[in-house]
């Protein structure tokens, strides 16, 4: 791992959602996120040159792909949307957070086996205990209605201001009591990455 | 039989690799279970809560092994634990004691083998996206410094009114980088639950 890399904690969350006021599902909808808490190597100063970082973020958005799959089961073809995003601190710029894209992004399709839709994102400056909410899409076809969804997340003692909080979401299915129509999962092509 | 009516079920592992650039080895590490629940109670006045501490039992086991697996740890090697809930606007606070104190402890010290300390606790009302910071203390030895600790933990989406929010968090380890003397784990006799 570059130098470049230092990661100060991970936090991992997974929801096991039965119901929400509906009828309760058997095998209840399962949901994750996964953040990595690092130092911002460009805190503080305007650098025009940044993509460094991005090359050193790859590993990391792999080696969290592949942890985010563990912790909801460990099948990656019973993960059916994902999402990312980036929280930086006050001393960052939020184009620090947009670095995530490739290393996230990708990370996420090479180990889901090649998805195909585009993945969604959210990016914000933020202090310690920001919360972010990140959207989520189905994997193969961004338009199917039933995967469209949001995971909130923050971490309570971060980002400080030299920090970014860099996040990757997955959901095992659509929401929990899917009702509004549109492209169903069941109908897609998979092939543009839309419908 | 299920007592509790489970909407969603979410486990949070923190893992700390660094504090203020110096390495944390090995890393810290916290895990909350939580579970979101029907109040059978919400709206209206019940002098018996003798359901709520039926629950607490069934909490205590199902939260507290959930707790060890998120950490991957044999029961024994968990080193801190503690407790909370919020209770949704439609319930009193008489209800959070009533799931937390009279029951939930013995099932969770089998979680976590021993246990001879009080598990510390609190408790609070709040509406969704409340957040509770659950006090953490050594399980076998309450004295010992290092330990005293807290996790913040919150929902995006609960607890609705007529909801409670439970939490159990264990840990297999102190603070990062603990280093304001007292008791240290090796120290202590882990009889009387205090050194």
């Amino acid at each position: 791992m570059s130098d470049m890399i230092q990661v100060r904690k991970y936090v991992t969350q997974v929801e096991d959602v039965f119901h929400e006021g509906g009828p309760a599902r058997g095998e209840p909808a399962r949901r994750g996120a996964l953040c990595v808490v690092l130092r911002n190597p460009y805190a503080g100063r305007y650098v025009e040159d940044i993509l460094p970082f991005m090359e050193a973020l790859k590993p990391v958005g792999l080696e969290m792909a592949r942890k985010l799959i563990a912790v909801l089961g460990g099948d990656r073809t019973r993960i059916e949307a994902y999402g990312k995003g980036a929280i930086v601190g006050s001393r960052g710029e939020s184009e620090h957070g947009h670095l995530w894209h490739a290393p996230g992004g990708y990370a996420m399709r090479e180990v889901l086996g090649g998805a195909k839709a585009m993945v969604p994102s959210t990016n914000k400056l933020g202090d310690a205990g920001a919360q972010l909410a990140i959207p989520l899409c189905h994997i193969n076809a961004s338009y199917v209605r039933s995967h469209f969804d949001t995971i909130e997340i923050g971490v309570a003692d971060a980002p400080r201001p030299d920090e970014i909080v860099y996040i990757l979401a997955m959901a095992t299915g659509p929401r929990v009591h899917a009702r509004s129509g549109g492209l169903k999962a069941s109908e897609i092509k998979g092939e543009d990455g839309l419908r | 039989m299920s007592e509790a009516r489970i909407r969603k079920l979410v486990t949070l592992v923190e893992e700390t690799q660094r504090e203020m650039g110096e390495a944390v080895t090995p890393p810290t590490r916290k895990a909350a279970a939580i579970a979101v629940i029907e109040n059978p109670f919400a709206g209206r006045f019940v002098k018996d809560l003798e359901p709520l501490m039926a629950i607490g039992e069934e909490l205590g086991g199902l939260l507290g092994k959930r707790a060890v697996a998120a950490l991957g740890i044999r029961p024994g090697q968990a080193e801190s634990y503690g407790k909370a809930a919020i209770v949704g606007e439609g319930g009193e606070l008489e209800h959070a004691a009533a799931i937390l104190h009279p029951r939930l402890g013995k099932p969770l010290r089998e979680a976590v083998e021993k246990g001879a300390a009080l598990v510390p606790s609190a408790k609070k009302m709040g509406g969704v996206g409340a957040a509770i910071d659950v006090p953490l203390g050594h399980k076998d030895a309450a004295f010992v410094r290092s330990h005293f600790d807290a996790m913040e933990v919150r929902l995006a989406d609960a607890p609705r009114a007529g909801e409670i929010l439970v939490a159990v968090v264990v840990t297999d380890s102190g603070r990062p980088l603990p280093r304001v003397g007292g008791l240290t784990k090796d120290q202590i006799k882990g009889e009387d639950g205090l050194r």
